[in-house]
């Protein structure tokens, strides 16, 4: 008894101050991985039924939505392949490097946290797919939050309203950088230390700014939704909705960045010569 | 025969898997966020029915895989729920005899008292590593566990007893 608390004790305390303990960690992930594909079982049936006993004209209905939808996103799709042709062409003339497309991996939802304060998600994807710490997770419509633990077949990531997790973000209208962090409430995001006459108001877009190099730049984050002077505060109160459907969205996109590989690479050869 | 001595040992491993299963299970999205804090502690009740019930089976060594495995699962820190399940399998392996002579709700007394403790621990680590503030909706998953524990206790009392579980 005593033995087995001394050594429980001493891997909380290694854990939460080194990192030896993520390597095992990531094994003992492949043991219980069966169990989140099987707690997550109810909720995929549950939308492979509701698929399957949906009416003809029900599904010809949304087939025929999907296609008008499909249609408008190709017009802005069209514009858009012109729109960054000239962009590069600019950029050129501006004798600064061309800004490549970013790579994406569809990752599956498979398991959420049971605690009701950790705003934790566990994806199907990891170390086998090439998902690595501290990468980026979006969804359809804005940034989720980053990888924080790879194991062979799955891995979790911190969603951006976690208390802990704070992310560096520019307003869309005016290039102003500022710092977005988790309130640990799921859709609402604080913004620290905003001057009390900073240009920024109810309305604004929120996009990453990409300092800090964990996420790529230009990616929507946010929403401001309340902007309160209050002269007994040092800051102004500014918080935001976020864009993405962080409790919502069960198909996510993971971001492979040029730069951020080229970074990751050079870190890691740094670290070996180091060693 | 070795096969004879664990007869029904997979009773026992079928019945934490389904706790581990029901101890991560995302809930519908309908329900207010409140309501998963009253999440009942699963694999304790188990873990306490397979303690009292086969103590020469099933002791301190199983609570502490145990817990290691939900500290995997829930990504907590390595080693918290470990601890935390040591004090329950402790106190479940200390008292296993006089919780035989007990009735079901004076035994839920005792789980109330183990799963509080045991949270309160976890509790603490989290305190001391991610500055977590107390709040009494804390004290849910102890109360909610001790009510579940009659039907805990009778499902797995049946199931030992139909599969000849020793």
């Amino acid at each position: 008894m005593l033995g087995f608390s001394v050594l429980s004790l001493f891997l909380v305390l290694l854990d939460h101050n080194s990192v030896y303990l993520d390597d095992i960690r990531g094994s003992l992930n492949i043991l219980v991985t069966p169990i989140f594909y099987v707690a997550e079982f109810p909720a995929n049936t549950s939308d492979a039924l509701s698929e399957m006993f949906s009416s003809r004209e029900r599904m010809q209905e949304e087939i025929k939505n999907l296609n008008q939808h499909l249609l408008l996103l190709q017009a802005k799709t069209a514009k858009m392949a012109s729109l960054s042709a000239e962009n590069a062409r600019l950029r050129d003339l501006l004798g600064s490097s061309e800004k490549l497309e970013d790579n994406v991996l569809v990752a599956e939802l498979i398991g959420i946290s049971p605690d009701p304060e950790s705003f934790v998600v566990v994806l199907d994807k990891g170390k086998r797919n090439g998902v690595y710490l501290g990468q980026a997770l979006l969804d359809a419509t804005g940034l989720m939050g980053q990888i924080i633990e790879v194991s062979r077949y799955t891995s979790r990531a911190l969603l951006i309203t976690d208390v802990s997790h704070s992310v560096p973000v520019q307003v869309n209208r005016n290039n102003l950088r500022l710092i977005a962090a988790g309130s640990g409430r799921i859709n609402e995001l604080e913004l620290n230390h905003v001057q009390d006459t900073a240009d920024i108001r109810v309305g604004d877009l929120l996009v990453s700014s990409g300092l800090g190099q964990r996420f790529p730049v230009g990616y929507p984050v946010g929403i401001v939704t309340q902007v309160t002077h209050d002269p007994g505060q040092p800051f102004a109160v500014v918080k935001a909705r976020p864009s993405a459907h962080l409790d919502r969205s069960r198909h996510l996109l993971l971001v492979f960045t040029a730069e951020q590989m080229a970074a990751r690479k050079s870190q890691s050869r740094e670290l070996d010569d180091g060693s | 025969m070795v096969l004879d001595r664990f007869r029904g040992m997979w009773v026992v491993f079928l019945s934490f898997f389904a706790a581990f299963v029901l101890a991560i299970f995302s809930l519908p999205d309908f329900l207010p966020d409140y309501i998963a804090y009253a999440r009942p502690h699963w694999v304790a009740l188990v873990l306490f029915y397979w303690i009292i019930s086969l103590p020469h089976r099933v002791g301190l060594v199983a609570a502490w895989i145990s817990g290691l495995m939900l500290d995997v699962l829930q990504g907590g820190l390595l080693g918290q729920q470990a601890l935390a399940f040591l004090v329950i399998g402790y106190i479940a392996a200390s008292s296993y005899q006089r919780m035989r002579m007990f009735s079901v709700w004076q035994q839920a007394m005792i789980i109330f008292a183990a799963i509080f403790v045991a949270e309160m621990i976890l509790f603490v680590i989290d305190f001391m590593t991610i500055d977590r503030t107390w709040k009494f909706l804390y004290l849910l998953p102890s109360i909610v566990s001790a009510l579940l524990w009659p039907w805990v206790f009778l499902l797995l009392r049946h199931l030992r007893r139909r599969f000849n579980v020793d």
